[in-house]
């Protein structure tokens, strides 16, 4: 028989204002198990906690119950008062008889019963409790960021100046991402490279951070902690100890392609760096275009390398490490405008993204800075801008907005006046809109400039000669409105990347409709995975301008270093629990597991003196997060939950029915 | 899952006030409701409604589970087998769950086992299933209020209960 003690709170007058103590205390000494109750005025101060040990102390308790405030409130309180009398902390229970009875009833009869009632599910539950330990999860140290943006170049950085080991892993042969592809950035109109360089510098020179450019991430493993990842790095073909970045080899390559920076626009070597300031300042050979790889004719790089770098020869490598901690910062893709046939399906070379304008208007891009629109060559005396391509648009099945693009529109408008004095602009709009600090005042010297702002979607754009037409509605005015272009800027929205599904998939989070990864709360976790131990920042979660993404890396950042600031983790012991003698192995718990935390395991017992081998389900105390769903979803009952057993809830429910 | 029959015969000498259900048929019945709150939403809506001080009638005891997701229909039919008038399912709202997708279990499980419960001959409206969040103290109030009423007006179960097994 358990040695139950029952501890009631007065909580001044707030539970005994309207409990009947006395008459409760009565109820209570006759419960079951009940071997000593006692009341308190505050059992929460620390004479009310000392009554407590001295009680287990004096009564050889084994299990307590304490009748005060909610659980939500002072469970891990008393959970310590437990644990320093020498008892297991979880063989506690809270009966909650103020917030869910002194306080909401008025009738002293009525509050008592109730409290009487409440007192007696949580004797009868607590008879089921058992010691358990918290789990101890050694943690790497070593964070994994995925994605050389600027919101993983700040995390990076975040982290290793904190003192840990960062690697920074980026699918394309430098960091930089979208930013480094920027003219200016709003509302401040700074040079983009020239905000973004010193921290691709800074990442590439930092002790404690290993760069991986080139690379992916093609397996991870594990959990929380203790993540195993495999990263594919990728043949560069280049010897990067030996390399020096001297650019004699892209000089004198003979063969030309597309440039994916520039965005087609301009044309890159097949051994290239994909903008000047790249970091690293060392090539790739593009396999796929390069001579030599498709005829075995050429090596004329290696001909003029003068520190021998060039390996024809390299092959992929897979290098598998331990994290800690991996963070997704993978960013975006560009919406694709050739999904919009009334707005040239993508065909008409002057009809171009905002991006592909961010090219042409940089002093380093296709055009040395000059605006020149793609067709011709000719200097545009009339631009019009369209907004919301790709965004609010439930037609093309995207209905969210990408927030940035009102933004970079009236930045486009004024660089457009700025570069090509005299040009008209017209700026489409459905809504401006225009939330961050400074962004309303740029959107209004836009204005100011002479852009003109019409109101209303276009229906379609035509060419008319060597010029185009947009035939729109302002719905201000209320009429139809025709405006003759030499050139037309969509403002493209921000999707996923296109693989983002792939890489959720790998590393086991969630994502939505679109493929954004989610977040753990949308309010409260913004940062965190429904995976402990890996952390968002930027796009990847959703569309965000730079600041936000830079402020959410370093969220990101905080929640890693956090982590790291313990060498152990400890899980919560309330998680699910496998009786292996029962479980069929039929695994119906695991796909309804949100955390991934159940797999299968092979267990090996004699039966009838036989060895047999058999599959059965096991929980990862280190992802399991306690929610139970597994233990319903359980054909043979063999899913419990610790410190909500199927046993524990049954004597509650009996205790209250009776 | 066992099914354990631990307090069977200390219940039947407990004493002590424990008026709130006066049995069926007398004067002053009233219904006894078990509630199941998630932790994370409706158990913290039901601790807000109490420093809110919003009054509501003393029918429903709470029983806290992590997630509405843990509630297994078999403990809803335990509880009308053992008594219970009504049966209160709240958790976090959907899409607001926070284990993500629990309450989408739960309002798929319980809407079949809405339909067992008519199968065994138990009005389905003994069983509420609603979605609170931490800051709805008042509708936890309102829900414990019209769930009362509905219940009361139903009257007291008189199907499956194991006392009524015995008496046959």
């Amino acid at each position: 028989m358990k040695r139950i003690g029952v501890f009631l709170c007065h909580c001044g007058s707030n539970i005994a204002g309207t409990v009947d103590i006395d008459r409760l205390q009565e109820a209570v000494r006759r419960m079951p198990g009940v071997v000593y109750v006692e009341q308190n005025k505050y059992t929460c101060s620390e004479p009310g906690q000392e009554q407590i040990r001295k009680g287990i102390k004096e009564h050889r308790l084994d299990r307590v119950v304490v009748a005060a405030c909610s659980p939500r409130m002072h469970e891990n309180t008393f959970r310590r008062t437990v644990e320093s009398a020498g008892l297991n902390p979880y063989l506690l229970e809270i009966a909650n008889v103020r917030e869910h009875c002194s306080w909401v009833h008025k009738d002293r009869e009525e509050a008592t019963a109730k409290a009487v009632d409440l007192v007696r599910r949580a004797v009868a539950k607590v008879v089921f409790n058992r010691p358990l330990q918290k789990a101890r999860i050694p943690v790497e140290k070593r964070a994994l960021v995925i994605g050389g943006g600027i919101a993983g170049i700040q995390a990076a950085l975040d982290i290793a100046d904190a003192g840990h080991e960062v690697w920074l892993v980026e699918k394309e042969p430098s960091i930089g991402g979208r930013m480094a592809q920027l003219d200016k950035t709003f509302p401040t109109l700074d040079c983009s490279l020239c905000i973004l360089t010193p921290k691709m510098v800074d990442v590439a020179q930092h002790p404690n951070i290993r760069l991986l450019t080139y690379s992916q991430v093609e397996n991870v493993g594990g959990y929380v902690g203790n993540f195993e990842v495999t990263i594919r790095k990728r043949a560069r073909s280049v010897d990067e100890s030996k390399c020096t970045g001297c650019g004699s080899c892209w000089a004198k390559c003979p063969h030309k392609v597309p440039s994916e920076f520039d965005l087609g626009l301009g044309q890159r070597k097949v051994i290239y760096v994909p903008f000047p300031q790249a970091v690293p300042n060392k090539p790739v050979i593009d396999r796929e275009h390069c001579v030599y790889f498709k005829t075995g004719k050429c090596r004329v790089c290696e001909r003029f390398c003068p520190a021998g770098a060039i390996d024809f020869t390299q092959e992929d490598e897979l290098i598998t490490e331990r994290f800690g901690a991996i963070v997704a910062a993978t960013g975006f893709d560009l919406f694709d405008h050739a999904r919009y046939g009334e707005y040239g399906a993508g065909q008409d070379p002057d009809i171009i993204s905002g991006l592909h304008f961010e090219r042409l208007v940089n002093a380093s891009g296709p055009t040395e800075g000059k605006i020149k629109r793609p067709s011709d060559g000719k200097v545009p005396r009339s631009v019009a801008f369209i907004t919301c391509v790709g965004s609010r648009d439930d037609h093309k099945g995207i209905s969210y907005c990408s927030r940035v693009c009102c933004m970079y529109t009236a930045k486009h408008a004024i660089l457009l006046s700025e570069k090509v004095p005299g040009c008209r602009s017209y700026v489409f709009y459905m809504d401006m809109r225009t939330p961050g600090k400074g962004y309303e005042e740029f959107y209004k010297r836009s204005q100011e400039m002479g852009t003109q702002y019409v109101r209303g979607r276009v229906a379609r754009i035509y060419r008319e000669g060597d010029h185009l037409v947009v035939q729109g509605e302002d719905t201000l005015l209320g009429r139809k409105v025709l405006v003759e272009a030499d050139m037309v800027v969509l403002a493209t929205g921000i999707t996923p990347r296109r693989d983002a599904g792939e890489l959720a998939r790998t590393l086991g989070i969630s994502y939505d409709q679109y493929a954004f990864f989610n977040e753990a709360h949308p309010k409260l976790r913004p940062v965190e995975t429904n995976t402990a131990g890996i952390y968002l920042a930027g796009a990847c979660q959703g569309p965000k301008d730079i600041p936000d993404a830079v402020a959410q890396a370093s969220g990101a950042a905080a929640k890693v270093t956090a982590m790291f600031s313990k060498d152990t983790l400890t899980a919560d012991p309330l998680i699910a629990t496998v009786n292996e003698a029962i479980c069929s192995g039929c695994l119906w718990c695991k796909p309804i597991c949100p955390y991934r935390a159940i797999d299968e395991k092979i267990i090996t017992e004699r039966v009838r003196g036989r060895t047999v081998s058999r599959r059965v389900a096991t929980v990862n105390a280190g992802l399991c997060q306690g929610c139970g769903a597994c233990t319903v979803a359980c054909r043979d009952g063999a899913m419990n939950l610790l410190g909500f057993s199927n046993e524990q809830v049954l004597a509650e429910v009996e205790a209250l029915c009776r | 899952m066992p099914v354990n029959e631990p307090h069977g015969a200390a219940q039947a000498a407990a004493p002590g006030g424990a008026t709130a259900g006066a049995r069926p048929g007398t004067a002053e019945w009233e219904p006894r409701i078990i509630g199941f709150c998630c932790n994370w939403c409706s158990y913290a809506g039901a601790d807000l409604a109490g420093t809110s001080r919003l009054e509501y009638p003393p029918t429903v005891r709470v029983i806290r589970v992590p997630c509405s997701g843990r509630v297994n229909p078999q403990f809803i039919v335990r509880a009308f087998q053992k008594g219970a008038d009504g049966v209160l399912v709240a958790g976090c709202h959907p899409g607001d769950c926070h284990y993500s997708t629990g309450n989408y279990f739960t309002r798929r499980r319980l809407q079949v086992a809405r339909r067992f419960l008519e199968y065994l001959g138990i009005d389905p409206r003994r069983l509420r299933i609603t979605w609170i969040s931490a800051s709805e103290g008042q509708k936890f109030a309102d829900t414990v209020r019209e769930m009362t009423e509905e219940v009361r007006a139903l009257g007291p179960n008189r199907v499956m209960r194991d006392e009524l097994w015995a008496a046959n």
